[in-house]
């Protein structure tokens, strides 16, 4: 119900009539936000606690619970926990299983809500309102939020909150998440402002499905909810992007478009970072008394962490592209239109989402997977999903691809050199992430094939709001990063690089530690091309991919060529073409990085998959460069 | 006499085509989601876009589409002469 100015309704409070007077509102302590996939769930998050939340319209994104904070001027600050999007509360999935548990109190390190919100999208209410009977049947305080009231408007739908509070006995806010529309309410609620009627229907049984589908179409009824037409544009825009022909054309222009965006777009961001980061650094260098913490900052910490800050612009461009793709709704209709080509490997159209988000980064893909029913699809997916080109990879093959491939135009200003061998080695890492699954799937990992069930959301315009809080979230854990793992293995290098002292000077890096340690490991990778430079970054890059980056700029920073030459120049006196086309296949097929190990060990819950995925693609990676090393020689001769 | 068709499942469904779904034989986890998804019994279930190939094939039910693969489509079966739309004579 929308009062005469157009603001939404507040209902709940006839005073004295149907409030409860023992159970009177009292202010919340630990808010759980609980709803069903696409009903905007994250978009209220956010606007809660203005931190970071997956917002996006493909079931089951928002696989991880994440915890907020909210502080309002006359309240003490509340806890906020978004619980994964789910239909009901009966654990089948373990996103249901985390919502039930969390619900129940029964999940360890986190808080028992005892407030929720509800949110339903209006515009679906006769589905969405089932979810009420469970969550109402916990006797928290609930306050059902029904969002997409604007929309619900616009396509001429109406229902009265009111009714609907006094049938349900929770009060009713009719909002919208995403323009803040209505939001004031959801406030007032959570200072216990907002009395709680006595319901007037008894809730359903909740194990039978259709009896509570039933009385969730008789309260829609008593609150007069009349279902909005279909979303016109959404049936216009599935008729070109599920077009047979169109659509499968669509799909491949939104993907070359993006990578060569990534590249062309992004380089004069790149080179306006790579410059501050120079100018600072010969700023510090001036500036600094000479001794061996001028050289630590300079050489040491600036030259390799610089050197990796460098591609922030880039990744920060790839989240948003993908971030654009999930939030508008395309997402679903990719799946789609990829179910049957994941279908021969295997697997099925829900792999497809953890494996996309796995070209930004395979930790949170991993944690995506968890919307997978099937256990052993689930496994299948975390293997493969380190193949996927992720962003860390971006700043290794860019270095070597832009010191040794010149850019030239392909398809005229479509697609460039750069660019396709890019796409190429995104390629490449797709086939072997799709040939892994075969054999996973016709051996170990064999499983009855898991009915494909997918929701296809209306396509929505991505708000400023949602992409800025996610680029924002991204560029923390991107410098974060830089802040930590970065600086220091650069600390440690540029300390191992100078030790151990010959005559109280340093010595030549062939003679220090990081030497010894690249000469160590320099007979087991020279059959692929690679010196015992090349040689200490690999070892440094099994932290984190991007950090070879830092230790070659660490490396040839120290060696201080009096030329100046650049970080590409000095790769081209190290490598033959050969040696980099091998050192890129190890890239795309290596699991270097620690994070990804970690998050591999938490989801399968032990050691071995990790354990088997790690030598498995080490060995893939070095036979890879090999194999790419010999015939590259054999060719390029 | 004019011709009839009269589909048994989902899959047999035109697109535009709508009819009541009858039952759906499938065990009870996968029948349950479905039914929380809104392919209940009862319900007026419509054919709409296909992935290019045909498979999955997507379905408009209660508000919201839904997309299915046609094995899956196959084991919900349709009410006897409930079917109604574009492609029928009715």
């Amino acid at each position: 119900m929308t009062t005469q100015d157009g603001l939404p309704a507040l209902t709940g409070t006839p005073p004295g009539t149907n409030a409860l007077p023992a159970a009177g509102p009292r202010p919340a302590r630990v808010v759980a936000v609980v709803g069903p996939p696409n009903s905007g769930k994250s978009t209220l998050f956010n606007r809660l606690t203005g931190l970071r939340q997956k917002v996006a319209n493909f079931p089951g994104v928002t696989v991880e619970q994440h915890l907020g904070k909210l502080r309002m001027e006359d309240a003490a600050e509340l806890d906020i926990i978004d619980l994964p999007g789910v239909y009901s509360l009966t654990p089948r999935s373990e996103d249901e299983q985390v919502t039930h548990d969390v619900l129940m109190g029964r999940m360890p390190g986190v808080p028992k809500p005892d407030t929720i919100l509800l949110i339903l999208d209006v515009t679906n209410l006769g589905r969405h309102l089932v979810l009420a009977a469970p969550i109402l049947a916990l006797g928290l305080p609930t306050l059902v939020v029904l969002n997409m009231a604007d929309e619900l408007e616009k396509r001429g739908g109406e229902v009265e909150a009111e009714a609907l509070a006094q049938r349900l006995g929770a009060p009713v806010a009719l909002i919208s998440a995403a323009s803040g529309e209505g939001y004031d309410t959801v406030l007032q609620f959570l200072r216990g402002r907002i009395g709680i009627p006595r319901p007037m229907d008894l809730l359903p049984v909740l194990s039978d499905i259709p009896r509570c589908r039933e009385w969730a179409a008789r309260l829609g009824e008593a609150a007069k909810y009349q279902a909005p037409a279909p979303p016109v544009w959404t049936r216009r825009l599935d008729g070109v992007f599920l077009h047979p022909v169109a659509g499968p054309l669509t799909f491949l222009v939104v993907v070359v478009a993006v990578f060569q965006t990534i590249f062309s777009a992004a380089t004069p961001l790149m080179d306006l970072v790579d410059q501050a980061v120079g100018a600072s650094g010969a700023w510090l260098g001036a500036v600094l008394p000479a001794g061996v913490l001028r050289q630590l900052l300079v050489e040491g910490i600036w030259a390799g962490v610089g050197s990796v800050l460098v591609f922030l612009p880039q990744i920060l461009l790839l989240f948003l592209f993908i971030g654009v793709l999930e939030d508008s709704g395309y997402l679903a209709r990719a799946a789609l239109i990829a179910d049957r080509t994941m279908a021969k490997v295997g697997l099925q159209g829900k792999s497809f989402i953890p494996l996309l988000s796995a070209y930004a980064c395979a930790v949170p893909a991993i944690m995506a997977t968890r919307t997978i029913e099937n256990k052993r699809d689930r496994i299948a997916t975390i293997l493969i999903a380190p193949f996927m080109t992720c962003s860390a990879r971006l700043p290794v093959y860019t270095l070597i691809i832009a010191a040794f491939l010149p850019e030239k135009p392909l398809i005229g200003p479509f697609l460039g050199t750069r660019a396709a061998a890019l796409l190429g080695l995104y390629l490449l890492g797709f086939v072997a992430a799709v040939a892994t699954a075969r054999v996973l799937k016709s051996s170990v990992l064999q499983s009855e094939r898991t009915p494909f069930v997918l929701e296809m959301p209306p396509y929505r315009a991505p708000t400023f709001r949602g992409l800025g809080l996610r680029l924002l979230d991204r560029a923390k854990v991107f410098l974060r990063r830089a802040g930590t793992v970065i600086l220091g293995m650069s600390i440690a290098l540029w300390v191992l690089a100078h030790v151990p002292l010959k005559d109280g000077k340093s010595p030549q890096i062939a003679e220090s530690f990081a030497g010894t340690i690249g000469r160590t490991v320099e007979p087991i990778i020279a059959p692929l091309g690679f010196n015992w430079k090349i040689g200490i970054g690999l070892v440094t890059s099994l932290a984190a991919r991007e950090v070879i980056v830092g230790t070659l700029g660490t490396i040839y920073g120290i060696e201080g060529d009096e030329t100046g030459a650049s970080l590409q120049e000095a790769l081209r006196h190290d490598l033959t073409p050969a040696g980099a086309v091998a050192l890129l296949v190890f890239f795309a097929f290596a699991m270097q990085c620690m994070s990804t190990i970690a998050v591999v060990r938490r989801e399968t819950g032990g050691w071995t998959w990790p354990i088997v995925q790690f030598t498995y693609m080490s060995v893939l990676a070095w036979v890879g460069a090999f194999v790419a090393f010999r015939i590259g020689t054999a060719f390029m001769a | 006499m004019p011709h009839t068709r009269h589909p048994a499942t989902l899959l047999d469904l035109r697109k535009g085509e709508e009819a009541v779904l009858d039952r759906i034989d499938l065990p009870a986890d996968i029948s349950q989601r479905l039914m929380e998804l809104g392919f209940l019994p009862g319900s007026r279930i419509a054919a709409s876009f296909r992935a290019p190939g045909g498979d999955p094939r997507v379905f408009r039910v209660d508000g919201t589409e839904v997309a299915l693969r046609c094995e899956t489509a196959a084991r919900l079966h349709l009410r006897p002469d409930s079917k109604k739309g574009a492609a029928s004579p009715s």
